[in-house]
């Protein structure tokens, strides 16, 4: 393993100042107005679909964020992050019990705590093996932790309740509100204010002299050394911090979902959180935010309509490794000198050149896998390919020759004008540069 | 007695089929710098391609074409996807391969659907090859144990009498010096990876049918591979070999004992029956316990000893 390392800075927020504030309020007015967009005014009840993703959106977000220290801040790969979502989420359900039962009478609010002292604890222990390591061999051994707790979690019954999970009831009667929770508006508006509170944590975290180190140990650890910290340490703490941050968002979804099961703790939910941080982007700290909040729709969204998720996941995280390894967020940050110099307008006909044929391949892609999934999953599910309401027939040669011609086609028109937007891309910038260059 | 012996040749078997695997991964891995995640799903797909292949044309062609066609498919991941990330740093060719698994595990299930393949056994190798304390040895496990051996001799003559292997051997441990002298190194990486694939899809089409083909066959492979590779430690097959076979072993050896950790205190004092977790750990069956002490073992290793059993450098 070379030392590699990437040595894009964290986006330092020094200048920031009042944009990222507004930027901050108004993802607060937004989580909380968003579930009265969908409110039924009619039937007078909140959308249960809409409230259980923007939910699971806001522990998702919790996740990729804490996921994040680790891999955008500390440059550390790791595989079992679920471990600690999930095992922050089955303590809080035992919390509950304890709760509703008197052993434990700590009220619904601070139960997050809960799991985030859970979550704490055992990325301590596991921590203290996995960050002596960086590089390949901490991603290996944190890949052995995490297959290791999720063959546990199946093993031993009393504890994690095997592949049926535990279950709780959330309406335990301690609030210090006197909530009941009862409602899922009402958990929703929990989880909101305690991701804002783990936003806001981790936040300024980066903004720690432990943040600063974790990025000097990412990009040249050698150095590091040199200056007299110790990059285990380091990594220790970061480890540690990220489970504790992990561990409250398994405390929400225990809460929300009122059922742990050991799906939170296994391999696909760890590889969630690097899908979630990557193509958000893990340069600038709000991109698994971004990250987050799109998988989290699309899913919902997506999967609903097509057995293909996978697929389409695995595709966009590969565009995005190969094309685009900074992330959306890095796309977007791109952007800001230019909107600065005011040249934002000069890439605006770019734009929609190089999204007319992007939009045919996507096309030509998504129908070309929906069609083959059509012959067997669809068919063993007993299900027929309906486009806007016209039954299509996947015998016929016509949709197939459809779907290939408009990904060869997209596909070339797509490269070409590329070619046209990059030449453009690079004339700004250097115009960009050569004014700097001037002042 | 018996069960020892017969758990010692089935370990063996499995053991052959990991190092199999293995083998591909760790050179891949050691040349390269690059984890390929996407090793276990070659081997799924190579165990798709026999069934296929061994449904129109038989088994025997199948054990050629497979792992043919399973190396066609890994030079053309390493020149098409490998290279373009590769300025990216060996993080972004590992994050490429995990990409290739979702693809590969929901590609395969949209191709041939959900339910496992019937590939199994060709008839003129279902038949016991002798019988050992009243227990049959299956032929085929005979031939598994025959083709493997035969690879592993194989890959030594290729790797230590052909020039191609002392290239490729040099490469392993000091490739900027190799392409110093003017060796193609990308090529060798190409060539080494499409090998591994080959290898891999090798393992798929012996494996397929002993085991099960289906969707999930690439889920349960990987992390034990993975374990493997690091544990027989960088840069050595002769460790990944000791490595394949100890954990073949364990993985046979742990269903056959039916002991817990309370029997084993058991001659000392009286295990008190509990019912809480610290019970449920000391009084859970070996057997049971089995599929964890890979893992476990892997992270002591790595703890004790970063460069794993044989290896040569730091993973």
């Amino acid at each position: 393993m070379s030392d590699a390392a990437r040595s894009i800075p964290m986006a330092t927020p020094r200048r920031a100042g009042s944009a990222m504030t507004w930027l901050w309020v108004l993802g607060l007015v937004l989580a909380i107005a968003l579930p009265w967009c969908f409110y039924d005014f009619a039937k007078a009840r909140h959308s249960g679909f809409m409230i259980s993703m923007f939910s699971q959106a806001g522990m998702m977000i919790i996740f990729a964020l804490s996921y994040n220290m680790l891999m955008g801040q500390a440059g550390l790969l790791s595989f079992c992050h679920a471990v600690f979502f999930g095992f922050g989420g089955y303590v809080v359900i035992h919390a509950l019990t304890g709760a509703s039962n008197g052993s434990f009478p700590i009220p619904m609010e601070l139960m997050p705590l809960a799991g985030g002292l859970a979550g704490l604890i055992l990325a301590i222990i596991f921590g203290y093996m996995a960050t002596k390591q960086r590089a390949t061999a901490f991603a290996m051994i944190t890949l052995g932790i995490g297959e290791l707790m999720a063959t546990a979690a199946l093993m031993f019954q009393h504890f994690f309740g095997g592949e049926g999970g535990i279950t709780s009831d959330r309406m335990i009667d301690r609030s210090l509100f006197g909530l009941s929770y009862a409602q899922s508006i009402e958990v929703y508006y929990l989880i909101v204010f305690w991701t804002m509170v783990s936003v806001i944590g981790m936040y300024f975290l980066t903004q720690t002299p432990l943040g600063r180190m974790a990025n000097a140990c990412r990009d040249n650890f050698e150095r590091a050394q040199f200056v007299g910290y110790d990059p285990k340490i380091v990594r220790f703490i970061q480890f540690a911090l990220s489970g504790l941050f992990a561990g409250m968002g398994g405390a929400l979804y225990a809460i929300a979902y009122e059922i742990v099961t050991f799906d939170s703790m296994a391999g696909p939910l760890s590889a969630n959180a690097l899908l979630m941080a990557y193509i958000g982007g893990t340069t600038v700290f709000g991109g698994p935010i971004l990250g987050a909040v799109l998988i989290t729709v699309l899913q919902s969204g997506v999967s609903l309509l097509s057995n293909s998720w996978l697929v389409y996941v695995g595709v966009l995280f590969i565009t995005m490794v190969t094309f685009v390894p900074e992330g959306l967020a890095g796309i977007i940050m791109a952007h800001g000198p230019i909107r600065k110099a005011g040249k934002l307008g000069k890439l605006a006909v770019p734009y929609v050149r190089i999204l007319v044929p992007g939009f045919i391949l996507v096309l030509g892609f998504v129908a070309l896998v929906e069609l083959v999934s059509f012959q067997t999953i669809g068919a063993a599910q007993g299900k027929k390919l309906v486009l806007f309401g016209n039954p299509i027939d996947i015998a016929s040669n016509i949709p197939w020759a459809v779907a290939i011609g408009g990904l060869i086609i997209g596909g070339i028109w797509l490269r070409f004008e590329s070619i046209v937007f990059g030449r453009v891309w690079d004339e700004i910038t250097a115009e960009l540069k050569r004014a700097e260059a001037r002042t | 007695m018996e069960i020892i012996l017969v758990s010692l040749l089935n370990g063996l078997v499995y053991g052959m089929l990991l190092f199999m695997l293995a083998s591909g991964l760790t050179l891949i891995f050691s040349m390269m710098g690059v984890l390929n995640f996407a090793h276990a799903s070659i081997y799924m797909i190579g165990a798709y391609l026999a069934f296929e292949v061994s449904r129109w044309f038989g088994f025997l062609p199948a054990l050629i074409l497979a792992p043919i066609l399973c190396g066609a498919i890994g030079a053309a991941i390493e020149i098409w996807g490998l290279r373009r990330v590769h300025h990216n740093g060996h993080i972004a060719e590992l994050l490429f391969t995990f990409g290739l698994v979702f693809i590969v595990q929901r590609g395969v299930q949209m191709i041939w659907g959900m339910l496992p393949m019937p590939y199994r056994v060709p008839s003129y190798l279902d038949f016991p090859l002798f019988t050992l304390y009243g227990a049959n040895f299956p032929a085929y496990r005979g031939f598994m144990l025959l083709i493997s051996a035969g690879m592993l001799l194989a890959i030594w003559l290729l790797l230590k009498k052909t020039r191609v292997g002392l290239i490729i051997q040099a490469a392993l441990t000091h490739p900027n010096m190799v392409s110093s002298l003017g060796h193609n190194v990308p090529m060798v990486f190409t060539g080494v990876f499409a090998g591994g694939c080959g290898l891999a899809g090798l393992a798929g089409v012996i494996g397929g049918n002993y085991l099960t083909t289906e969707s999930s066959m690439a889920d349960a492979m990987g992390p034990i591979v993975f374990v493997v590779v690091v544990f027989g430690g960088l840069g050595s097959l002769a460790g990944c070999f000791i490595a394949s076979i100890i954990m073949g072993m364990i993985q046979t050896f742990a269903v056959v004992f039916d002991y817990t950790i309370a029997d084993m205190f058991s001659p000392l004092f009286k295990v008190p029956e509990m019912d809480t977790l610290l019970g449920e750990i000391l009084t859970v069956p070996m057997s049971r316990i089995g599929p964890l002490l890979p893992y476990a073992l892997m992270i002591l290793i790595l703890l004790v000893r970063p460069r794993g059993l044989l290896g040569t450098r730091d993973t």
